[in-house]
C-alpha cells in the first residue's frame, strides 16, 4: 500500500484550442480541451496540465473558460500553466478551477513573486516550471542551465541551484522539462532529472522527450520523477493512458489503475 | 424534504472545486452554496469544512469571522464533513506554523511528516507534500464508505496529518511510509484527509453518500 506514480498529459491550449494535433481517432473535436479532458480523464490519467500558449494578453480570458469547464465535469486535480504573472492571474485560475498553477518566466524575473504566491495561495498549489539546457562539455561533469520564454532565452542560472532555491521560496512541486529532449522524443534526460529530484524535498514532474512507454519507466526508475508528463506519445493515440500505466506496473511501479 | 449544504467559506478553502463536485454528485436534489453567515449555515441539512493552505492562517480567519462557534454548533447536530485542512482544523493542536492551536471538537493533534522519510521498495527519498493518488484502507464500516470499494486509491496533497487520541476515533488509513489517519469519524462528524472533490469517481461516491447521510 504506497502512493502511486502519477501519469500527467499535457495540453497545449492556444486561444481555447488545443494545438499540436491531438489525433484521437474517433473524436468529434480534436481541438475542444473539454472533450479531450474528458477522454484522458476516462483512461485514467492522474492528473491534467495545460499550458496556454496564447500569444496575446487580452486572450488570456479564455484560458479560465476552459479551466471553468473542463473543472465541472472532470474530477481530477488541474494544472495550468503559461504567462502567469501576477497573484490576481493565479486568483483568477484557481477561481475558474485550477488546482495549482505553474510559473515559470515570472519566477525567472521575480524570484519574490513565488514566495509571495505561495504565502497567499499556500505552497499545494504553486508549481515552479524549469526549462533546462545541458551546458557542459561532453567529458565535463553534468552541468544544466534554466532558459525562459519557451526556451528562448538564457537565464544563466544553475538549474539545480534554481530548483532549490524555488523550493525554499514555497514551490510544492517542479515541472522540469528538458530543453534537449523536448519534441525529440529520445526520452526525458535521465540524469538531469535525478539529480533535480535527490536535491529538493517536493515531487518532480519529469517532462520533455518521451517516445515510448520504456521512457515514461525510466523517468520514474532511473530519473526518480514523481510523476511523468506527456503530450505527443498520447495525443496521437499510439498508446493509452491505461496501456502507460499497466507498462510501469510491470515494471514494478505503484500506479493507480 | 429540501437539502441544502453549506461550504463554509472562510477565504482559505478549494471551495470551487468543492462545490462543483458536490453539484455534480448531489445533480437536482441538493442545493450548495458557500458562506460565512452563521445564520445561514445553521440553517442548512448540511455543513462541509474545507480548506488548503496554512492552518494558522486558516484558524485565524475562521476565528476572525466568528465562524468557530458556528463550525462547534453545527459538528454538534448536523451531518458534517471535514475536508484536508478542514479535517485538521477539528482538532486540539497543529505542529504547523511553530504550533497552532485548532478547533478542539475531536480528541488529537496534528503532526508534521519527517522530512527524510525513505520509500521501503525503492530506497528513494519521500517527498513532501505527500501528493498524489493513495490508497485508502477503510478500518470499519461507515454510511460514507457505501459502494466504495476497500483500498481505493484518493489524491491527497498534505504535508501534516492527524493522529486522533484513541483508536476509534480512526475510519480509514493510508501509509506514507508509516500508517496515518486519512479519515475519521464520530457521531455526525466524518472527516478526511484526502480530497474527494479530486479523486474522480470514488470522490464523487463520497460526496454522495454523504449527501443521504443522516449523521
Amino acid at each position: 500500500m504506497s502512493l502511486a506514480k502519477r501519469i500527467i498529459p499535457c495540453l497545449d491550449v492556444d486561444n481555447g484550442r488545443v494545438v499540436k494535433g491531438v489525433q484521437f481517432v474517433d473524436i468529434r473535436d480534436a481541438g475542444d480541451p473539454v472533450e479531450i479532458a474528458r477522454r484522458y480523464d476516462e483512461q485514467g490519467a492522474d492528473e491534467l496540465t495545460f499550458l496556454d500558449i496564447t500569444a496575446s494578453h487580452e486572450d488570456r480570458n479564455t484560458m479560465a473558460e476552459v479551466v471553468e469547464q473542463v473543472a465541472g465535469e472532470v474530477f481530477i486535480p488541474l494544472t495550468v500553466g503559461g504567462g502567469i504573472r501576477t497573484s490576481p492571474d493565479i486568483r483568477h485560475l484557481l477561481k475558474a478551477g485550477a488546482d495549482k498553477v505553474a510559473i515559470n518566466t515570472a519566477a525567472v524575473n521575480n524570484p519574490g513573486f513565488v514566495k509571495e504566491a505561495a504565502g497567499r495561495f499556500g505552497s499545494q498549489c504553486i508549481v515552479v516550471a524549469i526549462d533546462a539546457k545541458r551546458i557542459s562539455a561532453e567529458g565535463e561533469p553534468a552541468r544544466w542551465e534554466i532558459f525562459t520564454h519557451g526556451g528562448r532565452n538564457p537565464a544563466s542560472l544553475d538549474a539545480v541551484a534554481w530548483a532549490r532555491k524555488m523550493v525554499d521560496y514555497g514551490a510544492g512541486e517542479i515541472l522540469l522539462t528538458s530543453m534537449d529532449r523536448d519534441g525529440t522524443r529520445a526520452g526525458f534526460d535521465l540524469e538531469l532529472t535525478r539529480a533535480v529530484s535527490d536535491a529538493v524535498s517536493v515531487p518532480v514532474i519529469a517532462s520533455g522527450g518521451v517516445g515510448n512507454l520504456e521512457h515514461l519507466a525510466e523517468g520514474i526508475l532511473q530519473g526518480h520523477a514523481d510523476a511523468v508528463l506527456a503530450a505527443s506519445i498520447f495525443h496521437f493515440g499510439e498508446y493509452t493512458i491505461e496501456q502507460a500505466k499497466c507498462f510501469m506496473q510491470d515494471k514494478g511501479i505503484e500506479v493507480r489503475l | 424534504m429540501a437539502n441544502r449544504v453549506a461550504i463554509i467559506d472562510y477565504g482559505m478553502g478549494n471551495i470551487h472545486s468543492v462545490t462543483k463536485a458536490l453539484e455534480f454528485a448531489g445533480g437536482d436534489t441538493v442545493q450548495v452554496f458557500v458562506s460565512h453567515d452563521a445564520e445561514e449555515i445553521l440553517r442548512a441539512e448540511r455543513v462541509v469544512l474545507p480548506g488548503v493552505g496554512a492552518i494558522r492562517d486558516c484558524i485565524a480567519e475562521i476565528t476572525r469571522l466568528g465562524l468557530d462557534e458556528v463550525i462547534r454548533e453545527a459538528a454538534q447536530n448536523k451531518p458534517f464533513l471535514g475536508v484536508c485542512v478542514g479535517m485538521q482544523a477539528l482538532f486540539e493542536h497543529s505542529e504547523e506554523n511553530g504550533g497552532t492551536p485548532c478547533l478542539g471538537i475531536l480528541p488529537g493533534a496534528v503532526h508534521t511528516f519527517a522530512t527524510d522519510m525513505i520509500d521501503p521498495a525503492s530506497s528513494v527519498r519521500l517527498k513532501i507534500p505527500h501528493m498524489g493518488w493513495n490508497q485508502v484502507h477503510q478500518s470499519r464500516e461507515h454510511p460514507l464508505w457505501r459502494g466504495i470499494e476497500q483500498d481505493t486509491r484518493f489524491y491527497f496533497v498534505h504535508s501534516y496529518y492527524v493522529t486522533p487520541a484513541g483508536e476509534q476515533l480512526t475510519a480509514a488509513v493510508s501509509s506514507y511510509p508509516r500508517p496515518f489517519a486519512a479519515a475519521v469519524a464520530q457521531d455526525n462528524i466524518f472527516a478526511v484527509q484526502f480530497h474527494p472533490e479530486k479523486s474522480h469517481h470514488a470522490g464523487l461516491a463520497l460526496y454522495a453518500n454523504f449527501l443521504h447521510w443522516d449523521g
